[in-house]
């Protein structure tokens, strides 16, 4: 137990470490944003400095309200900078675009579409070089992946939130994406359909290997699917506080992270920093 | 069986839920919730349609007399007791001549829509007729070329009705072209917005009446070479735009009111301009349009009648107008016969756009 510790404690240093560039998908730099107010500018991120690596999972805990989101959809481009840039495989992000998908946190589908063609917006969108067939079998493979293949033709007003946040699922997949942004995707679920759509999130997610960064608030969750766990700091001026390294082996199942020595350290960790 | 299942399904759709129970009721399946809720949605309704009927009745009576009264007391005072017995009498007889002019009962007004019926039955007979017999020689005419000979006799009530429909609905068309497009672009571009937005406050409370003048101005001028009654085009336009600001500002507010993670969506996807309004904004801004364009509907028809009436438009408006000045015995009688009537295509109108909202619209919730 103790040597583990050690070994965690190192991971505070892991804050300032650089990658290699050609090893790095996602960079923040220096970002910065503030909202302008009448009582003047408030800062909620500030000298936010993060680095990801290709085909990482990143989850991101802190405190409500602490800028995680701002920071998810200033990636997305959903959201302009104040300060500092974003680049993915070094080219400055400029608005949203299909190579950065997103999870909302409510599944966001048309609810007037079915699932196929929830999925097919993007798609159509993404490949307008394939033939509508090529097409409609992407589509229906991620529909499948996500357990879905029974309700291609349901309105996604007809169907379940865990069902709708499946069809989310498959839809960013489907345009293939270079990094994925999920923003507390589960959040609204239950605790027993959260745990079926992190299964099979991290089941589609080994075969896709697309970086990902997910917001969660769940600290088993953020251990179970993340290759790091960054924590931020509160706001305003929110920045990374620490970054923990998980490393388990992939593919993890639920019960052999459980089951693992070194899975209360982690847990203790983050729980420490959450409650400092 | 299933025929009949499938028409109770349309009549719920259509909300007129109540007919299903009354099959029920004499087919004799009917437990004790279903003879209830049966008791609620049919028997109610038929009692206080009774009732109106009733009370109808007794005021229409009581105003009869306090018109006979002072008729007769009038008649005593200017004319001497004789007269006031002879008009007595008179009233008594029934003779048409001297009847109260007042609020008519619910069997007058009953007869009087017997009348007209009547009334359109031989007005049909005699068209049909003449078309008959004109058909050779029109033929000929127009081998000719000759313009045809028409029919040009009276309209009968179910011809003004029908001309009235045909007024509302290239009103409402006209409104719709207008109101929908406008309202989209002003919803989703700021700046159209506040430029239009004074346009929109001035304009939309103006009345009817002063909207027919606007239009008369404006389409006497441009069809002054134009021989043609230019009476329906006028009223057409003027119902238009009487009614379509409900439109314009509830396809204006669903527009630019779509729910902001649909609009992410489309941001994150790099849509088009075309295929975010086709495929994002206005499905989903579908069930407030339609809120929309059921308010115009039902405006469209409301000011109809007062615009007909000033354009001298045939159709509902005037016919009423008509008939309040023509001050013959049964006038009144037919002015009620036609309030019904409106009253009655009003409620229809309205349950056909809610019949077309649900069947367009991806939110089934909405409580009928």
């Amino acid at each position: 137990m103790s040597t583990k510790t050690e070994n965690i404690n190192t991971g505070a240093v892991l804050n300032n470490i650089r990658f290699p560039s050609n090893d790095v998908m996602l960079d923040l730099n220096n970002l910065k944003k503030v909202y302008p107010t009448p009582k003047g500018d408030y800062v909620v991120l500030e000298d936010l400095n993060l680095q990801i690596r290709k085909e990482e999972f990143v989850t991101i805990i802190g405190h409500s309200g602490c800028g995680k989101t701002t920071m998810l959809s200033m990636i997305a481009g959903l959201n302009p900078i104040s300060g500092g840039n974003i680049s993915v495989l070094g080219k400055h992000i400029k608005g949203p675009g299909p190579d950065r998908g997103v999870i909302f946190q409510s599944p966001s589908l048309m609810p007037w579409m079915t699932s196929l063609q929830n999925v097919m917006l993007g798609v159509n969108q993404v490949f307008p070089d394939a033939t509508k067939t090529q097409r409609n079998d992407i589509a229906k493979y991620y529909l499948q992946k996500v357990g879905m293949e029974d309700a291609f033709n349901k309105r996604a007003s007809e169907l379940s939130q865990g069902m709708q946040q499946r069809v989310g699922i498959a839809r960013a997949f489907a345009i293939k994406p270079k990094v994925l942004l999920l923003d507390e995707p589960f959040g609204m679920l239950d605790s027993l359909t959260r745990g079926e759509l992190q299964d099979i999130l991290i089941e589609i997610w080994n075969k896709e290997k697309i970086t990902a960064v997910m917001i969660t608030h769940d600290v088993d969750e953020a251990i179970f699917l993340a290759d790091r766990v960054v924590m931020m700091t509160s706001g305003p001026k929110a920045k990374i506080g620490d970054i923990l390294n998980i490393d388990f082996k992939r593919p993890r199942t639920r019960k052999s992270v459980l089951e693992h020595n070194d899975y209360y350290a982690y847990r203790k960790h983050l729980i420490d920093f959450l409650e400092h | 069986m299933k025929q009949s299942l499938t028409l109770g399904k349309v009549a719920n759709f259509i909300g007129l839920g109540f007919l299903g129970s009354l099959k029920d009721l004499f087919t004799g399946n009917l437990n004790k919730e279903e003879f209830k809720s049966f008791l609620r949605k049919t028997l109610v309704p038929l009692l206080s349609i009774l009732l109106f009927i009733g009370l109808w009745h007794l005021g229409a009576k009581s105003l009869y007399n306090i018109e006979a009264n002072f008729k007769i007391e009038k008649a005593l005072n200017d004319q001497g007791p004789e007269a006031a017995e002879a008009l007595k009498a008179c009233i008594e007889a029934g003779t048409s001549s001297c009847q109260p002019n007042t609020l008519p009962s619910p069997s007058q007004v009953w007869d009087s829509y017997k009348s007209l019926l009547r009334d359109h039955n031989i007005i049909a007979a005699d068209k049909a007729s003449f078309i008959e017999k004109t058909a050779a020689l029109n033929e000929k005419r127009l081998a000719a070329g000759k313009d045809a000979i028409t029919y040009t006799g009276r309209p009968s009530f179910v011809d003004q009705i029908f001309r009235s429909l045909k007024t509302v609905f290239a009103g409402f068309l006209l409104a719709l072209f207008i109101a929908v497009p406008l309202g989209i672009f002003i919803g989703l571009s700021p700046t159209l917005k506040s430029s239009f937005n004074w346009f929109i406050q001035i304009f939309k409370p103006v009345s009817p009446v002063v909207w027919y003048l606007l239009v008369f101005m404006i389409v006497k001028t441009l069809l002054i070479d134009s021989n043609e009654d230019s009476s329906f085009t006028i009223s057409f336009i003027s119902v238009g735009f009487c009614s379509m600001w409900a439109t314009l500002v509830n396809t204006a507010m669903g527009v630019s009111s779509v729910d902001k993670d649909y609009i992410n969506v489309a941001k994150v996807l790099k849509l088009g301009n075309f295929q975010k309004i086709f495929k994002v904004v206005l499905p989903s801004s579908l069930p407030l349009i339609f809120t929309g364009l059921k308010i115009t509907l039902s405006v469209a028809w409301m000011v109809l009648i007062a615009i007909e009436l000033l354009a001298q438009s045939p159709g509902l408006g005037l016919f009423v107008w008509e008939e309040f000045q023509n001050g013959a015995n049964d006038s009144n009688a037919k002015i009620i016969v036609a309030m019904f009537v409106i009253g009655i295509i009003g409620f229809l109108l309205d349950r056909l756009m809610l019949t077309i909202q649900n069947w367009v619209s991806f939110d089934k919730t909405d409580a009928i």
